[in-house]
Order: structure tokens, then sequence, then C-alpha cells
């Protein structure tokens, strides 16, 4: 470790630009036109989370006549953008500071006096800290409070093992009454609030850091218990969620260009899970593919595995996720590399899965 | 209760410390992209205070049994203890230079893991006061002569576990752990105040059963000296906690007192008048 530590370090690389900035509503930055180009502050950097809109979602609805949407964060208000909606409707913002169980509770009340909380915090506080408060003051009195957890598997990169999350698809996939969903860019998440919003269980959204590469240009039926398939090929299906969905569609443009074909499906709904999409797969050519930034342990993947056991499918499954190990640290796409959670990662498990 | 030999140092030695800790945050920021300077810089003076002149530990030992532990709950600050860490000897200089990238032991938050002389792993606000417990009360059967000295941010006093760990440390007279409490009024969402008060804190602490030590400038090193003193050599049979009023940023003018700053990044230009008013400072 400490070999590869004393390498020499690459230079940092500009990621913030002029252009970026001029696009940012700035009002509370302290970075004012003396700074330098490429200097940012906490404000500047939320211009780089686009895919996080659940504070701009829950604004429409609430523009729209929603009058018992109520908020709850844990001093990650600005991180995972659900300011957006506190400065629009601040009587109906509650920032419980860094307490997440307390706020976990504490929705649980709202949604038990007729409101209808969404919560919004990193995953791996929300889900994995508050894993007990979720199943006994949300799930087992079945209140639909809705839970959007970002900032999930190892988007934090080298902000370490505390702030991975490959372990909450696992955590609350036991959870009786719990719905578990995982858009997978901007465009997603708000077609998952937005058609269930309403829905009279709990929910658990699994979603990014908001860096996330787009999927979708345009808004889509997002169902309990559906999936997109986006791409069709004769040779193999991968099942993607998350980061992994682009990853899926960039393996198959890869893969193309070696005469292989796949089918690429964005399993959203993890929980319930969309059994026919597998059981077509199964059918069609019997080679799958669960491709998940979670570990590989009791997560999407395992969730596949149980339907072709249950079924008695006649397929095989490979799966592309994080080892059963916590991952080392580094910037985020250096990791996705390392790990294989990208285009090259999961055409390697395709063509891996074909010549067995 | 257990005492120990201060270290001989100057006031011009911890200034100069300080200094380290700050060019090294802005240094190390540099390299990877993001970094907390707001949370480092408000800490300087106490963590230099610690390690120079009060905490017994040895670097060519760093799982020594007798040793002085210090547990980083505002963990994302540790880009402020690794150039400290590494100054004693702890680990290679060459692992600075190499901070986050692919395969570091050095991340944005510290690993007992990866890093010698990280007495825990931290990064999840709120749990290790509770690990101070544990480490003092086994401490205190044993009789050894170690002090286990939990930093925390100022946020960190809304989780509840703070004082889940605040009651049991009283119950059990672990006059073998001291708490401080870096309240530099900048968080996330902003200064945790605004966010959820947690003030006052003093009356909360004595409360719970601690001896509460008020630093009014947790930047003034005389200031800093005496109140560590009271605090890690004190007579008592209770645990003590030392309210560090400070400034986020400290050093900094563009960052001083902003929360904007707990987390960013510095262009070409301003990186050097960071490092000019650095060098130039003349804290403590």
């Amino acid at each position: 470790m400490a070999d590869e530590a004393a390498k020499p370090a690459t230079p940092a690389v500009p990621y913030m630009t002029r252009e970026l900035k001029s696009g940012l509503d700035l009002t509370d930055s302290t970075v004012t036109d003396e700074f330098d180009e490429r200097s940012w502050d906490m404000v500047v950097s939320l211009g780089l989370s686009r895919q996080l809109t659940t504070g701009k979602t829950l604004v429409d609805l609430a523009d729209a006549g929603m009058d018992d949407i109520v908020v709850c964060t844990a001093d990650l208000g600005r991180p995972t953008q659900v300011e957006t909606f506190g400065r629009r409707f601040p009587d109906r913002y509650f920032n419980f500071g860094i307490a997440e169980r307390n706020m976990i509770g504490a929705a649980a009340g709202l949604a038990a006096v007729g409101y209808l909380p969404v919560i919004s915090n990193y995953s791996f506080f929300l889900a994995l800290m508050g894993v007990e408060n979720i199943r006994n003051d949300i799930c087992y009195p079945g209140l639909p409070v809705k839970m959007v957890g970002t900032h999930s598997g190892i988007a934090m990169g080298f902000y370490g093992t505390s702030h991975h999350c490959c372990e909450d698809i696992g955590a609350l996939r036991t959870m009786a009454g719990l719905n578990l969903m995982a858009p997978c860019d901007g465009t997603a998440l708000s077609s998952a609030l937005k058609g269930l919003i309403r829905h009279p269980e709990p929910i658990y959204f699994r979603v990014g850091r908001g860096r996330e590469a787009v999927v979708y240009d345009t808004a889509f039926d997002f169902r309990i218990g559906g999936s997109n398939t986006l791409r069709e090929g004769r040779h193999a299906t991968v099942f993607a969620i998350g980061n992994l969905v682009k990853a899926a569609l960039d393996a198959a443009d890869i893969l193309a260009d070696e005469g292989i074909e796949i089918t690429v499906v964005d399993m959203y709904s993890i929980r319930p899970i969309d059994r026919e999409a597998i059981r077509k797969a199964a059918s069609e050519h019997g080679v799958l593919i669960s491709a998940e930034e979670h570990n590989v342990t009791g997560g999407f993947g395992a969730a596949i595995a149980e339907v072709v056991a249950e079924e008695g499918l006649v397929a095989k499954l490979h799966k592309v996720g994080m080892p059963d190990q916590y991952a080392i640290l580094g910037p985020p796409t250096h990791l996705y590399a390392h790990y294989g959670l990208d285009g090259p990662g999961v055409a390697s498990t395709v063509r891996t899965a074909l010549s067995g | 209760m257990s005492s120990r030999a201060l270290k001989n140092v100057t006031r011009e030695d911890l200034k100069d410390k300080a200094r380290l800790i700050r060019r090294e945050t802005v240094r190390l920021t540099d390299i990877c992209g993001s970094g907390h300077y707001g949370s480092s810089f408000s800490m300087a003076e106490l963590v230099a205070a610690l390690y120079y002149q009060f905490m017994h530990v040895r670097p060519d030992d760093p799982k020594w049994d007798d040793r002085d532990r210090f547990l980083l709950g505002k963990g994302h600050a540790a880009i402020g203890l690794y150039p400290v860490l590494a100054d004693l000897g702890f680990f290679p200089q060459s692992w600075l230079d190499s901070y986050t990238r692919l395969h570091s032991p050095l991340g944005d938050h510290p690993d007992v893991k990866k890093v010698p002389g990280a007495d825990f792993s931290s990064g999840s606000i709120g749990h290790n006061l509770s690990v101070s417990v544990g480490m003092a009360l086994g401490l205190q059967r044993k009789g050894s002569p170690g002090r286990v000295i939990c930093m925390m941010g100022d946020g960190e006093q809304t989780e509840g576990q703070i004082w889940e760990a605040a009651i049991s440390g009283a119950h059990w007279d672990l006059s073998n752990l001291i708490g401080i409490v870096d309240i530099n009024g900048a968080g996330s969402d902003g200064d945790p105040q605004a966010t959820m008060a947690t003030e006052p804190l003093v009356d909360k602490w004595r409360a719970f059963g601690w001896d509460v030590i008020v630093l009014e400038d947790g930047h003034d090193l005389e200031q800093v000296q005496d109140a560590l003193n009271r605090a890690l050599n004190g007579p008592g049979d209770k645990p003590r906690c030392v309210l560090a009023y400070t400034v986020a940023g400290k050093g900094v003018s563009f960052m001083e007192g902003t929360w904007q700053w707990h987390l960013g990044f510095l262009g070409p230009k301003d990186l050097e008048r960071a490092y000019a008013e650095i060098e130039a400072g003349d804290i403590g």
C-alpha cells in the first residue's frame, strides 16, 4: 500500500469553468469575479450535481397544488439540492441538523398526521444508519414516506468507506412493505417522483451523486414493478440499475463492433422486480448479466438470481458489481474503471458470459 | 486522573506547526480537486498543541498500548491531521503527495485500517465519542495512563449518539476521556446554530455530568494551552469537555467565518493568495 501511495500524484483535473459558473445561481457564493475561473465554493459545486432533481420536481408538484408535501433533511439540504424546495416553501421544509434517526422518526410522525413527507439525505446515513428507524417507524406502520437516498454506491470515491453505500439494497430489500426504486438520472428521478408521489406505501429511491451521465431525454411512465428496455440484441441481456445503465449502453456500443448484440434493460424497480423481463431474457438466450453499483452479495443481482431459481428458468447469471469487500480509495471515475463498473467492464463480463 | 508531562515547545514552534497544517491543507486540496479548508483551519492551533505539546505517542510504534488517542469525530478535517502525522514520522511524507489518488491510504476521512497514527475511522458523524468512551473505559480498567481525546464538530452536537455517549462517559467517571467541540460555525447547510440550535452547549454538557472548559478563542495559543492543560491534566474524576470557539477558514481572509468554504477548491491565483496569507499570518 505504501508503495502504491508513493507513486507520483496525477494533477488535479480542472472541471470548473467560467461557462459552468455562468449558468448557476451564485447569489450566496463568495466566489466573485475577482476569483480564479477554477475556484469554487460550496455554492458553485452544486452546479456539478445536475441529476439531483428532487427539489425542483417537488416545487413543481407543490405549485400544482400538492399542499401536503413536506421535505425533511439532516444538514444535507444543499448537497442533495432540496433546499430549492426550502426556499420556495420555507414553512414546509424541515432541516433536522445532523440527526438522521430523529429525522426518520419525525417524518413518520408527519405522515401519521396526514402529511406527505419526502426525505432527502445521503444514502449511507439514511439507509444504513437509519435502517432500524426505517423498519419500525415507516415500514411496519406502512406510512407513505418517500425517501431519496443520494450519493449511493462508491460515487463519493476518496471520501472513503464511511461515505460509500454498497449495502442499502441488501438491507432494504428485506423490509416487508417497502418499495425500492433506482432512477438512473435526473429525468428518471423526476418521472419517479411525479408518478409515485401519491403511492400509498413507503418508497426508497436509490440515486447517485447527481453527476451521472444522462440516459433519458424525456420523462416516462415510471411504474412500480416496471422496467425500460433501451436496446435489443439477440446474444445476451444486461439488467442494469443506476450508473450501470449508461455503462451497459456503452458496453452495447463496444460489443456491437465485435458482432455481439445485447439487450439492455433499465430495471429501475428493484422491489418488486419485473419478473416477466427476466423470463423473456431466459427464454430468448439464457445469458443474463446483472449490473449494479452495490455489493454483488444480497443486492440487485441476487434479486434476479432469486427469480431465476424460483421459476426454474434455464439461464446463467453473471453479476457485475462491487466484490464482497470494501472499496479502495480513489477518484470515482478511477474506481469505476478499477472495479469494472463502466462500459469496458460490462463488455468484458458479457464476453465472459458468452464464452462460458 | 492520570497526568502526563508537557513537551517543551515554544509558542513560535506551535505557530509554525499550525502554519504547516494550513499550508498542507491547501496543497493537498490542490492534488485532490476538492477539500475541507474551513474545518481544517479552525482546528489548526488545537491540533498543533495536542500533538506537539500534550499527547504522548510513539510514531515508530503507532499501536503502543499506553499512547494517548486522538479521534477525529469531524473526520472531514483529516486533511489537517495527515500533515501532522507525517511530520511526526507515522508514515512517509511521500504519502501526502498521493492524497486521494487511486490506492492511496489517505482519503477525505481518517481510516484506522490504512493510516498509521489514525486511532479510529470516522466520516459518519456522531460515532467517535462512543468509540472514545469504550477506549477510555478499557484503558481505565487496565490502569493505563493513556488518555482519549475526541474532537467533535459543532454540527455534530445534533447527533443523538453524542448525548448517549456523554451520559455513559459521566456515568463511568471516565476522567481519562476528553471531548473537544470545534465550534467553528460552519456546516453543510450553513451555520449549525441556524440549521438546528444546540446552544447553550455549556449548560448541556454540564447537565450531562461533564466538567466543561470554555475556550473563548481557539486560535489564541495561550488560551488553547491553558484549556488543554486543564482538560488533560486537571484534577477531578469526571470526563471533561472543551468548548472551543473558533473561526471556520481561519488564516485565509476570504474563507474566514464562511460556510461556503466548508468545502471548496482554489484555482492557481487564489492558491497563491492563500499561501501568502498563511505564511504572513501570525495566528496564536
